[in-house]
This record gives C-alpha cells, structure tokens and sequence, in this order.
C-alpha cells in the first residue's frame, strides 16, 4: 500500500448559530488519499463537503469552529499549527481552487502578476523563473496563446479559462495537495468537460493529490479514485470510484446516482403534440414565436436573437438548449414582454401580443408567467410567502381576502408544501421550497404557458429530480404549456416535447426530442451531446477523440 | 395591510440581545432630552425671554436680584435670563426644526430617488446631475443666500435646509434602490404587470427601510450641527426665540469673562449650549451604529 499523503480522522466542525451554541455540522468524518490519488467529496449543499475541504487546510469559515479529530498531511499536523506556520503551509504545500474563478482574480491586475503572486511574496522563486513556471503551467493546462494569455485581465478571458488560470495558480509552488470546489459548476456544459479534462491531465502528470468536491455524481466519475458520500455532514458511504458508483451499499448513493446528470438511459416516451380538447379543437399550437430578432442597446444594436422561430403547444415542453450567450434567455424575455424585438412576432392563440409588458392586456400577462432561475433572489426577501402568493391572485383575479388564503392553502399543496408555510419568509425556506414557491407562483396565475428559465440549474441533482417531476405532474393535471430554458441537455431530454438548440442567436436545429436525440446530429447537437458525461470512471478517456471531431466541426 | 406584528417582535429581541452600554445610555440621554423638549414651559424654571438679573453672565447658582427669590441654576446669559430655561425652550426649537428638516428632505429625496432608480435613462441622468451640481456647492453657502434674500423665518429656514438635504437623501436613496431593482423579484413583479407605485412602496421600500432609517439618524444629526451654525452666524433662529447655535453666539463675550477673571465657570455659560448640541448629536450617531451593526444594513459606499 502507497504511503498516504492526508490523513483526516474524526473531524468534527461546528458552528456557532447562536451565541454559546454550537451545532454540529461535520460530525466524525475519517478519510485518507494516497500521493497521486484524487478523493471526491459528494453530497447536496449542506453536507459540509466544503467545510470539510477547507478543513483539510486548517481553515474554518468565520462563524465556524473545528472541534474535534486530526489533518495530518504528510508529517504535518495540520490542526495544531500556530497562525504562522498554517499561513507558510497554506499556498505551498496545500492550495485551493474556488467555485467562481471570476469572484477570486481581482479584476484590475493582469492574470500572470495574481498566478505568480504566491511564490513571490513567499520568496521561493525570482519573478522570472515564477513566469516561466507559470507559462509552462498554461501549456499543460492547453490555453491558447500561453505565452501572452498572463498579460490579460480577468474579464478578457473566459469563464472555462479562467477556471483554468486559477488552478494554475493553485499549481505555482507544486502543492502536495490540491483541493477543487466545485470548480465546473458555474461553467457551460461543453467548457466544464474541457476544463475537466485539462484538471485530470494536470493531476495525472503532477503526481498531486487532490480534494475534489461536487454535487454531481456524473462529474465526479471522472476524475475521482474515491468517493466519500456525505450528507448533513455525516459520512455515508467510502469507497474506491468504480463500487460506489456500479454497486452503492446505501440508499441514499442510489439516489445520487438517479438524479445524476447524464441522459435517460430510454427516450421518453413520445407524446402527441397535439392535445384534442374543447378549447383547442383547432388544434393551432399555443403560442408561436414568428422569427424574432431581438437585441440590447439602442435600436437592438447587439443583436441576441436573430429570426428564431419556435412552437409550443397546450400540455407540453418544448426545450431550448444552449451555452451561455446563446440567446435563450432572451428569447424567454421576448415572449414574456419583459424585451421588445425588432423583427418578427409572437402570438398567443393566433393573436399577436404587443411588444412591452405595459401594452399586453392583463389576461394576456396572466396567460403568459415567468419562472426565474434563481429563486433566492426572485422572491422578495422582506414579503411573506402569503404575500408573495397572494399578490398575483388578487391582481389577476380580484380576489377577497378569504378567497386568497383558501387558494394559497391550495396552491401549497399543489407544489407539495404544507400550509403553514404560508406564514414564513423565503429565507426560512431551503433552496428547493424556495424553488417550489417560485413555481407556485407562476402557477396562482393560472397560466397557458410558464417560462421556466435554468429552473433546475442552481439546484442539487437530487431536488432539481423533484422539481422536474413536480413540473410533469403538473403538466398532466393543469396542461399547461412550458418553455424550458437550460443549458443541461440531460435534463432537457427527460422533460421535453420537442427541442430546439440554440448557438450564437440562431436555433441550429429543432424538432422533437426523438428526432434531436438520434444520430444523424447537427454538428452543434453533437458537440453538446458529447458533453454530457456517462456514469463510467473510463469515460472521460474515451470522448477525446469523439468531441475534437465534433468541436473542430461545430467551429467550422 | 396586515402589521407584520411577529416580525417586528423578533426584529425587536434580535435588537435588545445586542444592547450594548453605551447604547442604554445614549438611548436614556434621547429620552430625556424628547421628555424635556415635548414638555419643555413643564420643565423650564423661568420663561423663555424672562430677566432674571441685571448683571451680564451670573455665576452658576446666583440669585436673580431682579426677581426676588428667584436662582440662576446654570448661571444667566448676557441679559441676565435663565440659562437652564433658555436651554430648554432652545433644545425644543432646534430639534424640532432639525426634525422637521429631516423628515421634509426625506419625503423629497426618498421619493426623487426612488423614482430616478426606476425610470433610469435620461431622466435619472438629468436628476443626478443637477443633483452633483447642487452639493458641489458648499451647503452653508446656498443657506446663507437664501435666507439672506428671503428672509429668515422659520418656514424658509425649514424649507431650505430641507432641499439642501433632500440631494444627499437622493443619493442615498437612488443607490440602495438601485441595488434592489435589478433583482430578479422587481423583474417578476414587472413581468405580472405591476404599476410602478407597487414596485416603490411594496417591492422596493421594504428592503431599504433599515439603511434608510439609519441614513435619517444620521441626517438628524446633520440638521442639528446646520441650523446650529446658522443660527451662531445669526441667520438662522432669530431673537428672542432661543436656539442651542444662537445662545452660544449671544454668550460668546462670557469667554473673555472666563479669562478676564480666570474662572471657568464663565466659560461653561457659553459652552452649556454647545455641550447640548454636542450630546445629542453624538448619541444619535451611535446608535445609528449600533443599529446598523446589529441589523447587519450598510448605507451604500460610494457616497
């Protein structure tokens, strides 16, 4: 057996929630990594895993205290080093990669005199052999340009590459250990695949040991040689990759590995498009975008959007995919009105709807209800859940006070909250209640159609699972039309009618979900579906080949 | 409405867990000093205008020989008037300016600011400009000229000092707006069709109150030290009103008593008023931190 590089036994963490109490929130966790080993942390937010990597550095969040057990990395006791020593250890011998690189560089410095800082203030290399070092780092890590990429700032590179300069900065003094927070959360499906391609390879050749910590169980695959399972900061399952992930001893594993990001094994089921009823027995679609462009500026003078056209019908989904700048978001906010376009049209049952939000018609704004991403912040902090639900019932509808408390009573239920949640505020709510509320709602507005923008996307797999199923129960009893925005096309696959990708502004294909997801793809399609990872350790190893293909095409 | 009672209960325990020291006695000294404001001909011994002595400058605790039997507490001002009296009736008129100045420039700088944080685009450009135009002159300045031109009654001080004051409130006001309009929750009430008095007063106002009200602790304080100043350049409260600014300029000759016959007890006539100023004005200042510490609110930084 290989010597082991970081030892942690019986780390126990608490914070301070009052004054003088103290609530456990990592409670006895033991795990060790060999050199050259990758240990993956999983669980949903607040399972500690970041309590636990940052622990590893002798660190503890303001508010926070370690309590019990031992880090021992190498020789080094971690937990018993004076203030000093922990400062001269942190940086050398263990360093860290954060979540949001963009929220770490300080944007007002070239990127190299940041990567570089470390060993300079430390006084362990001259400021030309820390660049050269920080150039070969580039290199391996296969950013373009690597001998000029250092002397731009933060905001002239993109999000993946700057993911990558962080971990070139974590890499500088050669770290014994390595620790990776979620480093491909915030990152577009494609680039997070590139970006953990370009960590494994850096891990692989540096012989480092690494912490790496995700929600996803489909990314953590990849790169990990053992998982540790957490939740609500107790260890649930430990073991090498390959068992956690093909024979899971605990249920709660199963549930991680169900709701993980990777496509259905089976196409859904197919459904018919058109819902005969009463009301729709013309059978024309809901609402119909008619080649719409749109842009921001004056004038639309960038444009976002250009001529894209999409359908969606009464009771089902239509998807649209895209990276980041893609324009679906856009497109949401020109169907809700909350952005006028410059060419084309939107129509509602056949008839046309205006372009701002003060000359639609109430009836028309009520059938049209908006879905943010973020419910955190789409939920007025200061109002009552009663308020925030009561508010659109009495707008659209007129109600009496009465009225207002029995529906809400109702619509909780719907969303599978109990009543008295009526009476608490969002921050008394976790993300996915607050996710839920955000759903209700659009739904107190009794709309045709929801918009529902990355609804699913800042949530964990295993709640972004019930949100989706919440959604398609929904959808069955109200026949509502959605139009669901993300850039997951895993996700997309499980809920939508048709699809629609979208790249650069245009739609690059659409058609049903059948359709999209059976080969012959769109280049585009190609590149996207190649990035949704399998659940196998292997294969990350196995798509290079594949996705240069069918980046090089997607590029062409 | 309903009144959100529990909120502001537990709002409140969150509160009273944090006192501090310092903040009960900065909290006993307001009260007594609105006690003896709201009650001040209860409180003050003497009238406002009432010769108690022929003498200039009487020693604390001397009798006012022109009313028999009568005492000077805090020694007589440069007429021979009750000092502890005049503090008195001064407190009231200039905390009650102070106070509605306050309120005046926040009506009018709230509502401003709110809306140029709604509307944005030029009408925002306009307003914050002439807006910078205004405080780039020196506030003490514009008083000065107006109230020299208009003549210095209570209604064009109040009214004055208020617009002065209104352009900071702006400020204040258009950039924590700001911060909250861009959330995603002013865009859902948009998006349902909400008018704009919907957006202000219940989407918007609700989280900038604690910042807000701390800003008006602080502008509080600020009308206090302005009317006080223009008061002792004699254009502020005019004679025979009383006013914390205006005693300390009427008894300024007591100094050179204090030095002519070196004792400080002189000194202390004209400094008394001033101690005053400086007692509430410092009180209210640390509460305001207080508050903002304990509620966790900032007021924005770029001001």
């Amino acid at each position: 057996m290989a010597d082991k590089l970081l030892e942690v036994r019986d780390l126990c963490v608490a914070a301070h929630v009052q004054k003088n109490v103290l609530t456990p929130i990592v409670k006895k966790v033991s795990f060790s990594i060999e050199t050259g080993k990758v240990v993956a942390l999983i669980g949903e937010s607040g399972s500690g895993k970041t309590t636990i990597s940052l622990a590893c550095m002798g660190y503890a969040r303001p508010g926070c205290t370690i309590t019990g057990g031992g880090v021992k990395l190498d020789d080094i006791e971690v937990l018993k080093l004076g203030f000093l020593e922990r400062r001269r250890f942190r940086g050398t011998d263990v360093s860290y990669v954060a979540q949001s690189a963009a929220a770490s560089f300080n944007a007002a410095l070239t990127i190299t005199r940041q990567v570089i800082e470390t060993p300079l203030i430390k006084n362990l290399m001259s400021a030309n052999e820390a660049m050269e070092k920080a150039v070969s780092l580039y290199h391996e890590l296969d950013l373009p340009e690597p001998e000029a990429i250092g002397r731009r700032y933060p905001h002239q590179v993109s999000g993946g590459q700057l993911q990558r300069l962080m971990a070139a900065m974590a890499m500088i003094c050669d770290p014994k250990l390595l620790i990776l927070d979620e480093p491909t959360t915030a990152l577009d499906v494609t680039t997070q695949i590139e970006v953990l391609q370009a960590f494994k390879k850096l891990i692989r050749d540096k012989h480092t040991s690494a912490i790496y910590v995700s929600h996803d169980l489909a990314v953590v695959a990849q790169v990990a040689d053992d998982i540790l399972v957490l939740k609500d900061g107790v260890m649930i399952e430990y073991g090498p990759a390959e068992q956690i992930i093909n024979e899971p001893s605990q249920d709660y594993t199963r549930e991680l590995i169900s709701a993980a990001h990777i496509m259905p094994k089976s196409m859904p089921k197919p459904r018919p498009l058109i819902i005969q009823t009463a009301q729709n027995a013309t059978a024309q679609p809901l609402l119909v975008v008619d080649g719409v462009t749109a842009g921001y500026g004056q004038n639309h003078q960038y444009l976002a959007l250009h001529s894209v056209s999409v359908e969606a019908h009464v009771g089902r989904t239509i998807g649209i995919i895209g990276e980041s700048g893609s324009g679906k978001t856009t497109l949401g906010r020109v169907i809700s009105g909350l952005m006028g376009s410059k060419q084309g049209e939107v129509r509602l049952d056949g008839i046309p709807l205006a372009d701002s939000i003060a000359r639609r018609s109430r009836a028309e704004l009520r059938s049209v209800q908006f879905a943010f991403q973020m419910a955190d912040v789409a939920l007025n902090p200061r109002h009552r859940i009663r308020k925030i639900l009561g508010r659109p019932l009495k707008f659209y509808f007129n109600m009496s006070e009465g009225e207002v408390g029995h529906r809400i009573d109702e619509i909780l239920d719907t969303v599978e909250l109990p009543s008295y949640f009526a009476n608490r505020f969002p921050r008394e709510l976790s993300g996915g209640e607050r996710q839920r509320i955000n759903l209700a709602r659009s739904l107190t507005a009794e709309p045709k159609l929801i918009i529902c923008d990355e609804i699913t996307s800042a949530l964990d797999t295993i709640v972004a699972e019930a949100i989706l199923k919440l959604l398609r129960e929904l959808q069955e009893r109200l026949k509502v039309a959605y139009v669901f925005i993300s850039h997951d096309l895993s996700t997309i696959a499980k809920v939508a009618d048709t699809i629609a990708v979208m790249r650069r502004g245009k739609i690059v294909e659409y058609g049903s979900t059948v359709e999209i997801l059976t080969p012959p793809h769109h280049r585009y399609t190609e590149l996207l579906l190649s990035s949704v990872p399998d659940l196998r350790t292997d294969w990350l190893d196995t798509i290079e080949t594949r996705r240069a293909a069918a980046r090089i095409a997607a590029a062409g | 409405m309903t009144v959100p009672v529990a909120e502001l209960r537990s709002l409140l325990r969150e509160l009273l867990s944090e006192l501090t020291p310092t903040v009960v006695i900065c909290a006993l000294i307001l009260a007594c000093v609105i006690l003896v404001v709201l009650f001040a001909p209860l409180i003050a011994p003497y009238g406002e205008g009432e010769i108690l002595t022929n003498d200039s400058f009487a020693l604390q605790g001397s009798e006012g020989k022109a009313r028999p039997g009568s005492t000077l507490l805090l020694g007589g001002d440069f007429l021979g008037r009750d000092i502890l009296s005049r503090l008195v009736y001064g407190a009231r008129v200039t905390l009650s300016v102070a106070l509605a100045i306050s309120l005046l420039a926040f009506l009018l700088g709230t509502t401003v600011g709110f809306l140029a944080a709604a509307i944005r685009g030029r009408a925002d450009a306009v307003l914050s400009r002439i807006v910078d135009a205004l405080i780039s002159f020196p506030s003490i300045m514009i008083a000065l000229i107006v109230v020299t031109s208009l003549g210095s009654t209570f209604t064009v001080l109040i009214i004055t000092v208020a617009l002065i004051d209104a352009t900071r409130v702006f400020r204040v006001a258009r950039a924590l707006a700001m911060n909250i309009i861009v959330q995603d929750y002013i865009e859902a009430a948009r998006v349902r069709g909400e008018g704009l008095g919907w957006v202000m007063w219940q989407e918007v106002l609700p989280n900038v109150l604690g910042p807000l009200a701390a800003e008006f602790g602080i502008r509080f304080t600020y009308a206090i030290l302005f009317i006080s100043a223009l008061s002792f350049l004699g254009l502020g409260v005019q004679p025979p009103h009383s006013d914390l600014g205006l005693m300390v300029k009427e008894n300024i000759q007591a100094l050179l008593y204090a030095s002519a016959y070196d004792d400080l007890r002189y000194a202390l006539i004209c400094i008394s008023p001033a101690l005053c100023i400086a007692t509430v004005t410092i009180s209210v200042n640390l509460i305001v931190d207080w508050f903002l510490k304990s509620t966790g609110a900032s007021l924005p930084e770029e001001l």
